[in-house]
């Protein structure tokens, strides 16, 4: 009971906005369609995505450009473990984070021992990701570009993660995930240590020079980015029943995990959150147009490559129109 | 990227000293391929590495030409092009429709798509990237991103992924040298690379538009002061840089298998040799180019079982690590 007054203590009224958000869309299945829960699903998952990601991209500064690491080890660690050991992904989750977390180490010791930043580190953290996805389209262990498939169950089951088709039980379980994220995050920024990753991205030196060690708080923004964007990956394998190299490691995995950051807006607990809303539907309304185009397009219908094309179109608009994300231009215009 | 300005070799030129190290580098290694050969091991491999020597200089060709345009676009705009390929594989197609519809030589399509690739790049500077051009690099990072989503997918689009090859002449002719193959037109690529990154050479360090382009990546304001167009120059280097996408695209056609995302292996390995001859430094990335085309094959021949991108990676990785000035590139 201490430690929940505690929590609220140090949240004050963020918490108060957390615990109505979360409310509000555990409502929500009883008003979606099946169709439009699956979208919502979406919407959670690339909001979980996100808000990890702006641990490191956003509050440490650290612009990580290979986020698919993270998401694919995740997922294929679950989903491994699901198909040779039986093991509930509930379970499997956490070797996954920890290796993820442990890979944010390495990476983000290699980069901040070195002295990478900006574009360099973006680099890096690309060239990762890029390997894992080279590596695991290799490895026979893993079925090659081939990808697992995890096998189905007979009924559903909370343990396995498994529930028939539309079951509105993945929602729960996506959400009950993203409010875990939040509130880590939530807690962290509150923290000593939150204070002094945000102290770091504005002045290192200034930080430093007051005795806060650089390299441990950077390192610890990236252990929890790493391990939190790994849960998604677990998810994500467990609501496809199936994973490959492309869908965990590939670059454009990565895009999408931060755009909807970028979008909403980095370093705000929310904006990451209402970025996944809005690109899911943007995705959303894409799909719908070439699935079912109007007249004048209609030489379009069923052609792949115009979804992904018009979401290279929104990335382009968003950069060169909203370049601080949605927050961060209310912020502004609300500073004048 | 700007803070760190003053770090980052902007040179447009090596040293002699690195010339002397990469040209005796060579001759050591031909030395001991040449004295190899005499063991049995050497014996048994000799072919194949002669064979791996000569398709990685070939190609590294192709990589020099393409990297001295990303290495330009960076240097001069402080910009990284995730788009490159992307572009490349632009004109690849459009060296495609040229050949099949307009039965031109694929070697003159070349006439048509450096020009085309030029304006196209010309006009993306002055319309879309130079909006952002004071941006975080990571914002750029990402708007050169779905530029190269929205040309890969458009190509999708209009020609399908399914691949498509090029009729081209001396497609199956090959010439034998010491008992390696040299297929005509990589080496036809090879030598038109080479003499177009000699151009694009000498374009930046004999004629006053050159000039001008050197001093805008060296200091933009300085040279705003003494009367240059800085935009016109940022618009014109990021036209060039395409503009060597616009000949390697055409120059590879006849040889590589098109399909949408044939680019993104050139961007990568672009990215690569831009790090590895020094970020901005167009005669590192011509040297670096034939380097990792030599250290791929070679590596390939090596450790055949390894995905050949996974060497170059780890390069790359190692490179930004280690020496993030670049192998070739001077300390400031």
């Amino acid at each position: 009971m201490n430690a929940v007054k505690g929590i609220a203590a140090r949240l004050g009224r963020d918490l108060l906005v957390f615990v109505v958000v979360i409310a509000l869309l555990a409502l929500a299945p009883l008003f979606l369609t099946r169709f439009e829960l699956g979208i919502a699903v979406q919407m959670l998952l690339f909001a979980l995505l996100a808000v990890a990601w702006n641990v490191m991209g956003g509050y440490a500064g650290q612009f990580s450009f290979g986020h698919a690491a993270y998401f694919g080890i995740g997922a294929y660690i679950s989903a491994y473990l699901v198909i040779h050991g039986g093991v509930s992904p509930w379970v499997g989750m956490l070797p996954g984070a920890a290796l993820a977390a442990l890979l944010g180490l390495l990476i983000g010791y290699l980069s901040f021992h070195y002295g990478l930043k900006g574009v360099f580190f973006a680099l890096v953290t690309f060239a990762f990701a890029e390997m894992l996805h080279l590596l695991t389209t290799n490895l026979s262990p893993l079925n090659g570009s081939t990808g697992l498939n995890i096998p189905l169950i007979s009924g559903s089951s909370w343990v396995m993660i498994q529930f028939p088709l539309g079951s509105a039980n993945y929602y729960y379980v996506i959400l009950l995930l993203l409010a875990f994220s939040l509130l880590v995050v939530m807690l962290l920024m509150r923290s000593r240590p939150g204070y002094f990753i945000n102290a770091l991205r504005e002045d290192e030196e200034a930080a430093a020079a007051l005795g806060i060690d650089p390299l441990r708080y950077k390192l610890l923004a990236s252990a929890i980015s790493a391990a939190l964007t790994a849960l998604g990956g677990a998810f994500y394998a467990q609501y496809l029943l199936y994973i490959n190299p492309d869908l965990a490691f590939g670059a454009t995995v990565s895009i999408q995990i931060l755009l909807p950051a970028i979008l909403g807006g980095v370093r705000t607990i929310w904006g990451p959150v209402v970025g996944a809303f809005i690109i899911t539907l943007l995705g959303q309304a894409t799909v719908a147009l070439v699935h079912t185009p109007p007249p004048f397009l209609s030489a379009l219908a069923g052609r792949s490559g115009l979804d992904v094309m018009l979401y290279g179109l929104v990335l382009i608009l968003i950069i060169v129109l909203v370049p601080q994300g949605i927050f961060g231009a209310i912020r502004a215009r609300a500073r004048p | 990227m700007s803070a760190r300005g003053g770090v980052w070799q902007r040179s447009f030129a090596v040293s002699r000293k690195t010339w002397l190290l990469v040209g005796s580098g060579c001759i050591v290694l031909l030395l001991l391929i040449w004295a190899g050969s005499g063991t049995a091991w050497g014996r048994a491999s000799y072919p194949v590495l002669l064979q791996a020597l000569i398709t990685g200089l070939l190609l590294g060709g192709v990589y020099s030409l393409v990297s001295m345009g990303l290495t330009l676009i960076f240097g001069v705009l402080d910009i990284i092009n995730f788009a490159h390929g992307a572009l490349m594989a632009l004109a690849m197609y459009a060296a495609y429709l040229l050949v099949t519809f307009a039965a031109f030589n694929p070697y003159l399509s070349l006439l048509i798509t450096v020009p085309l690739l030029f304006l196209l790049g010309f006009v993306l500077q002055r319309f879309v990237i130079n909006r952002i051009m004071g941006q975080p690099a990571e914002n750029q990072l990402l708007l050169t991103f779905g530029l190269a989503l929205l040309v890969e997918n458009a190509l999708l689009l209009i020609f399908t992924g399914t691949p498509k090859a090029l009729p081209a002449p001396f497609a199956q002719s090959s010439l034998h040298l010491l008992g390696a193959v040299v297929d005509i037109p990589r080496l036809i690529a090879f030598a038109g690379s080479l003499l177009l990154a000699g151009v694009l050479y000498f374009l930046l360090s004999r004629t006053t538009i050159g000039t001008a382009v050197r001093a805008v990546a060296e200091n933009a304001q300085g040279a705003a002061m003494v009367g240059i167009d800085v935009r016109t120059i940022y618009a014109l280097a990021f036209g060039l840089g395409t503009a060597c996408v616009g000949a390697a695209g055409a120059l590879v056609a006849p040889f590589l298998s098109l399909d949408p995302t044939v680019g993104e292996q050139f961007t990568i390995i672009a990215f690569v040799v831009v790090v590895l001859g020094g970020m901005g430094n167009v005669a590192g990335a011509f040297l670096g180019g034939l380097i990792i085309g030599l250290l791929q094959e070679i590596g390939g021949a090596f450790f055949p079982n390894i995905n050949k991108l996974l060497i170059v990676f780890l390069v790359f990785v190692l490179l930004l690590l280690l020496r993030p000035q670049g192998l070739l590139g001077r300390k400031a």
